[in-house]
């Protein structure tokens, strides 16, 4: 009979726990089953003869409930590892109360017995070591060697040299202190580094938390709580104050402000009314609304955002590719130097410096410290930046944002919020009139910006016929056998000067040669971008700015923005060129954009960052996204990635000392083996230690 | 030299040998390419060398049977790939490779280490 207590998730009432007790029990070769709504946890009694833990677990998961076995067996093994050390501590105290020469003089007689020495260090070293002899020899079959085969064969020295000597075969002194130390010492760093580790990934499992389960959807004029797995695209789902919203989705009725810091790091709650977007995860703080289901399962932005930062946690770091060398030499070149230095110890010493001095080199050697240095970092740093709204594509992203030191902004969409509007008309509503017929065709922002306008002024649009769409430069038609052109300035007007030293972009109507009218179209700046600007300056950053706007719009919202550098009248397809100038004066260029219709400037700078825009957070061409519409998080960005490569740099630099230095010192017996044991305990607890203190790093 | 210090010498360095030799010295053997492959995680990965034909979708099963805390972590830097692998619990990927390469995967730690050619 086998006992098992699994954790899942997915339930989400009571008769969910009763389902899953109940289908559980007709399984054949289960004995018993509860499963607790509350807990999130089920006990399982089974006949491992008749069924396995895959049956067990495919059964639960086809009823639509998902088993986190990870979860429960890492509690488990933080638990074992706190008790085997609580148990080799006490037994390393007593071995070296009962060996330290004037220490021993206080010891009772039976703690300076060899014999019940050896006894009491037997369960120090086959029952806290056994895992030690398990992991080696199973890693022994696969002709591989790790840290517990160091471990393993340092310890068993010192074991099998006391026990020898306790039994009389050889003469001398016995170490069951050592082997005692270094087991304990190892078990405390092993328990400390296992607790740490659970800590790294924090900030994903807090993301993962944030789905909700249900969702209130009304189906035949019902309400009806589902199961967010139910949900179709076109739901129609009520949320109260208070509430959660289960998934992302249109506002249909009701107004509301929805807390959105948790998804976004938007700190400030965003008014919502009737046609906007609501994020998956968000809690809707004020009023009540009713949302039409717009993305379902993977596709929604917490998903979305949550794939994301899975990838770049798992992506390599360039500077990882030394220690991925490394490591693959590193356990069988440590067991070669063990042997080198016993061999010439023997030679010239004797035996007793030869074999201590070769188990402090096996117990030193920290390969874990190494190949912890970078993953940790990388995983916190991640996390930490998710949880501001900064999603990173790539460890080798990151590598690249902490050289940044030229950003280019792209004017539309990025520095302004991208739904200019008409300000001025020069001509009077005709104007109006002709160029929305001209423009209801093109996809342009400004384009849609003059059919508003006329839609607001109720202008019917007139008939257009052979219309002509010119990349950059306006568009053509005919109109009442007149052909019109509506587009930039090709020449010098007073009132054009104007209105574009106000920042605004001009476009004109034309027939031929002869002007008909004027249209200014002006953008809302982002409310954050003057002061993102002075942030990226305080860092010593160069920013500049690349619009389609002529020079004198250009240059003025530059000013207002605090810009030095613009580059104006670029047309779309040569963004990526103007970045290009930038890369080859040197600089490491970062590339702001909207994603969408800048991704070939974006993948032309060192880094694309790009600011989402609705619910897609996944883009291409970006090396960072930023999920909420603040500006400043740019500067946050960058101070972020320079933070990490910090770390990851600290990380790597400890590694190597410990393994660089200390082998050659613990090789040339400057080393005693219970210190190198406390030096490799502290080794791995200090490299994940130091990625958790990026949870503190000041990033405003 | 007394003759237990030649015998320590010549000893420590033909155990030095065989350690290079029985770590370092693995010959690969040849396999087809699967669509459809076990790995048992057990002290490292066996088969650590896994094949999969190229333009075709190749499911990797891991079933970790150890319970080293190493190893309950699977990361393929290059595919950006990272899951747990709960103990006594299979865990599929299926993936799809366009051209011929190595993708190295690895431990959480980075000390037990395996490879997926595509060829």
């Amino acid at each position: 009979m086998a006992k098992l207590s699994l954790s899942i998730s997915g339930m989400h009432c009571a008769t969910c726990a009763i389902t899953i007790g109940k289908v559980l029990r007709k399984t054949p070769g289960v004995i018993s089953a509860e499963a607790n709504y509350a807990t999130e946890k089920a006990q399982i009694e089974y006949n491992p003869a008749q069924t396995t833990l895959e049956k067990i677990f495919q059964v639960i998961s086809s009823l639509g409930y998902q088993v986190n076995p990870a979860d429960d067996a890492k509690t488990r093994e933080i638990a074992t590892l706190g008790q085997k050390f609580v148990v080799s501590a006490l037994v390393a105290l007593l071995a070296l109360w009962g060996s330290v020469p004037g220490l021993m003089l206080t010891a009772p007689a039976l703690l300076r017995d060899y014999l019940f020495l050896m006894l009491l260090t037997s369960i120090t070293q086959f029952w806290v070591g056994w895992d030690f002899y398990r992991t080696t020899w199973a890693a022994l079959k696969n002709r591989v060697a790790n840290m517990d085969t160091l471990i393993t064969l340092g310890t068993s020295v010192a074991y099998i040299y006391s026990a020898a000597v306790t039994l009389k075969l050889i003469p001398g002194e016995p170490y069951f202190d050592t082997a005692a130390t270094i087991i304990a010492l190892i078990i405390l760093g092993k328990w400390l580094e296992a607790r740490a580790r659970g800590k790294t990934s924090e900030a994903i499992k807090k993301l993962v938390q944030l789905q909700p389960k249900t969702a209130r959807v009304t189906r035949d004029g019902q309400e009806i709580d589902l199961p967010i797995s139910e949900v179709v695209v076109g739901d129609q789902i009520r949320i109260r104050p208070g509430e959660k919203i289960p998934i992302d989705g249109q506002v249909m009725s009701g107004e509301t402000s929805i807390d959105e810091s948790l998804v976004t790091g938007e700190s400030i709650p965003v008014y919502k009314h009737s046609q906007d977007l609501v994020i998956g995860g968000t809690l809707n703080t004020s009023g009540a609304i009713v949302i039409k289901a717009t993305k379902i399962g993977s596709q929604t932005m917490l998903a979305q955002i949550i794939h994301m930062v899975e990838q770049a946690q798992a992506s390599r770091a360039p500077i990882q590719k030394l220690v991925d060398v490394i490591s693959g030499y590193f356990v069988p070149a440590v067991l070669i130097i063990a042997i080198v230095t016993f061999a010439g110890w023997y030679i010239t010493t004797g035996f007793l410096p030869a074999m201590l001095n070769m188990v402090a080199v096996l117990i030193i050697a920290c390969p874990c410290a190494l190949g912890l240095a970078t993953p940790t970092a990388l995983v916190v740093g991640t996390g930490l930046a998710a949880q501001k709204g900064i999603l990173v594509k790539d460890a080798e992203s990151l590598e690249i944002a902490h050289k940044v030191n030229s950003i280019v902004f792209d004017k539309t969409g990025t520095l302004t919020e991208g739904k200019p509007v008409v300000t001025d008309i020069v001509g009077g509503q005709s104007v109006l009139q002709l160029a929305a017929s001209l423009e209801k065709n093109s996809e342009h922002p400004l384009a849609a910006a003059i059919v508003d306008a006329a839609g607001k002024a109720a202008l019917k649009l007139v008939q257009v016929t052979k219309f002509h769409s010119l990349t950059g430069q306006g568009v053509r038609g005919i109109i009442n056998k007149t052909e019109y052109l509506l587009g930039r300035p090709d020449k010098s007007l007073p009132q054009v000067e104007k209105l574009e030293s106000q920042g605004k972009t001009v476009v004109v109507l034309s027939t031929g040669e002869k002007v008909v009218g004027i249209i200014a179209i002006a953008d809302t700046l982002r409310p954050t971008a003057a002061e993102a600007i002075q942030l990226l300056h305080q860092q010593k950053i160069e920013t500049s700015l690349i619009t389609g706007d002529n020079l004198r719009t250009a240059a003025a919202i530059a000013k207002q923005v605090g810009i030095k550098r613009y580059f104006a009248q670029v047309l779309p397809a040569d963004k990526a060129e103007a970045i290009k100038s930038l890369r080859l004066e040197g600089k490491t260029v970062a590339m702001v954009g909207d994603g969408i219709n800048d991704a070939p400037a974006l993948s032309a700078a060192h880094i694309g960052i790009a600011m989402a825009s609705g619910t897609d957070v996944a883009m291409e061409a970006a090396g960072i996204t930023l999920v909420n519409k603040d500006l400043t998080t740019i500067a946050t960005a960058l101070r972020l990635s320079r933070s990490i490569l910090r770390t990851i740099k600290t990380n790597l630099f400890w590694a190597f000392v410990y393994n660089v230095l200390l082998i050659p010192a613990a090789a040339f017996g400057l080393l005693n083996p219970m210190l190198a044991a406390a030096a490799m305990a502290t080794s791995s607890v200090s490299v994940v230690g130091n990625s958790l203190l990026l949870k503190r790093t000041r990033l405003t | 030299m007394t003759p237990d210090k030649i015998l320590v010498l010549f000893g420590s360095a033909g155990l030095a040998g065989l350690i290079y030799w029985f770590f370092l010295g693995k010959q690969e053997k040849s396999v087809a390419a699967s669509t459809n492959i076990k790995i048992t995680v057990s002290g490292g990965y066996s088969p650590a060398t896994v094949y999969i034909p190229i333009g075709k979708p190749a499911k990797l099963t891991f079933l970790r049977t150890d319970s080293n805390s190493c190893l309950e972590e699977l990361i393929i830097p290059d595919l950006k790939i990272s899951k747990d692998l709960p103990l006594n619990s299979p865990v599929s990927l299926i993936l799809t490779v366009n051209s011929a390469s190595v993708y190295p995967w690895h431990c959480a730690m980075n000390m037990f280490h395996g490879k997926i050619v595509a060829k």
